[in-house]
């Protein structure tokens, strides 16, 4: 995959951020590249949310999105999971696996699990109608197990907690072993503790599936701490693209990731003068 | 939130243990009605209450019993219920099947909606007159008047169901590849399935009541026909105890539906009985 002359470079604040186009881990590949040429995005004849973006994210890259409310970092995320058609432009994934739909899968910052249906059969919805119903729900129980989730199988959601339901949600998202896992603020409604815990999970899940993850997210904090590389969106462009370089795991209030977060926040503020 | 920090940690209990004496609990609800029977006993034995105008409760329980053994009560019950039904089945049908159509499609909505909401404001009973001048006083006029009671609230409440299933619960499913089929049957029913009860139990509540009246006005059989014929005779125990049989009959009707949604909406936590 070369993806000539990729063009982010160009939209990079290369004064202060060290760029590094090498995914950070060395875990076996499996994840979907993502290249976007010039994408641009207006719905219905309005203003375009995204304008002439470019990006290229290599297979099995962790990458955070963050920018302000409406800068277009969702819009940015639909259109890399397929859910809306570029205006202009394109953009194309590439990888090992197939680029259908069970390879791409989005959390939502809500669970939305179904709530008439129990545990398991919610995380069997990320099958769709592959194989049985009997070994769709046992593939659905293992990934339970890996979330934590094993005993929970056979309750209905109304019974779990908020950070469970979420945590069904993230097996619901990875029981179909995704190439690309779009996660739309999936943590924002959690509390601090919970929060951490999942971000921890996703990290080690991740790790170990090496699928390409694209996480939006309003923490920056969050981003640094998750993510091999950043990307600030402003008026739907790229103003921003660095690397996070610092080893895993990652220790909370790691010097050089404060320092990368309060960067970034200065950056997002003064956008904001 | 704080027990969700210990990931797969051993489950809380799950719900607090069922009070005390769940017999005594049981009984409660009859202490009422029950009090209500021997004290309308007990006036009409010392002569508080006439008996003309108000049978005592053995006399209508006796009437009840004498009216068994000749058959006469069967038939009329069997009559009633069969027309019950069978309006039952014809108007929640059309209105199940409308609501259902009418959720799914604008362009259906768009065609028939105002129209229905335009002839539900006619009561329904205001066209007996009509409709023995259509039907006579046959077992049409019955299921016409029951099955178009029947219909607004399981249409309307149907409707409103499907419109109000969660919007990022269809996303979510359209995004996962549910192709439109298997949302309708994993998404969208399930999702209308507690206001499409709500519609059954009003219903329900309509099919009796249109009942009972198209059966008084004209009829030649059935719990209003008896009723109406005992009025003649002056024959109160007979005109009570058809009164005491349509409310059981109600109350059988709304048990029944509760079972089923007890059944059928076991997820949602308003149903779980505790």
């Amino acid at each position: 995959m070369t993806a000539s002359a990729l063009s982010f470079r160009e939209t990079v604040g290369a004064d202060r951020a060290r760029v590094s186009l090498e995914p950070v881990r060395t875990a076996p590949r499996r994840g979907l590249a993502v290249t976007a040429r010039r994408l641009v995005k207006a719905f219905d004849g309005g203003e375009p949310v995204i304008r002439g973006l470019d990006l290229h994210i290599p297979a099995g890259q962790f990458v955070a999105v963050v920018g302000r409310s409406g800068c277009g970092k969702s819009t940015l995320l639909r259109l890399v999971l397929g859910l809306e058609a570029p205006s202009e432009g394109r953009i194309a994934l590439d990888g090992a696996g197939r680029a259908d739909g069970a390879t791409r899968r989005i959390m939502f910052q809500e669970p939305r699990l179904l709530p008439w249906a129990r545990v398991v059969d919610n995380v069997a919805v990320g099958l769709g109608r592959e194989g049985s119903r009997a070994a769709r729900r046992e593939r659905a129980a293992s990934v339970l197990a890996e979330v934590g989730l094993a005993a929970k199988a056979g309750d209905w959601p109304a019974t779990l907690s908020g950070g469970q339901r979420q945590r069904v949600a993230l097996a619901r998202a990875l029981v179909s072993r995704p190439a690309l896992l779009a996660l739309d603020e999936p943590l924002g409604a959690l509390d601090a503790l919970t929060r951490i815990e999942m971000q921890a999970m996703i990290e080690r899940i991740w790790q170990d599936q090496g699928f390409t993850a694209i996480l939006v997210t309003h923490d920056v904090g969050e981003a640094v701490a998750m993510a091999d590389r950043i990307l600030v969106v402003e008026e739907g462009a790229v103003s921003l693209d660095v690397a996070v370089d610092v080893p895993r795991p990652r220790r909370r209030g790691d010097p050089d990731l404060a320092a990368l977060e309060g960067r970034i926040l200065d950056r997002l503020l003064a956008a904001q003068a | 939130m704080a027990n969700s920090l210990a990931i797969g940690g051993p489950d809380a209990p799950r719900r607090a243990r069922a009070l005390p004496r769940p017999d005594a609990r049981r009984l409660l609800p009859w202490v009422l009605p029950v009090t209500v029977v021997v004290g309308w006993q007990a006036a009409a034995s010392f002569g508080l209450v006439s008996t003309r105008f108000m049978p005592a409760p053995l006399d209508v329980a006796r009437t009840g019993w004498q009216s068994a053994q000749t058959g006469e009560l069967w038939t009329n019950l069997a009559v009633s219920f069969l027309r019950a039904l069978a309006g039952f089945l014809i108007g929640g049908g059309i209105g199940l099947s409308l609501g259902l159509i009418n959720g799914l499609s604008r362009l259906s909505e768009a065609l028939t909606d105002t129209t229905l909401q335009m002839v539900r404001n006619v009561p329904h009973l205001s066209l007996i007159p009509l409709v023995i001048l259509w039907f006579g006083i046959d077992e049409g006029a019955k299921l016409f008047l029951v099955a178009l009671g029947v219909f607004f609230p399981i249409y309307a409440n149907t409707l409103h169901g499907i419109r109000s299933v969660d919007p990022q619960l269809i996303e979510m499913g359209r995004v996962y590849g549910m192709d439109r089929r298997t949302l309708f049957w994993r998404v969208v029913l399930p999702g209308a399935l507690p206001s499409i009860f709500v519609g059954l139990r009003y219903g329900l509540g309509i099919m009796w009541l249109t009942l009972i009246v198209a059966e008084t006005i004209s009829a030649t059989s059935g719990l209003g026909y008896m009723a109406m014929q005992a009025r003649e005779f002056m024959l109160v125990d007979v005109v009570v105890l058809a009164i005491l049989i349509y409310a059981g009959l109600g109350k059988v009707a709304d048990s029944l539906t509760r079972l089923l949604e007890r059944t059928c909406l076991a997820w949602n936590p308003a149903y779980r009985n505790v």
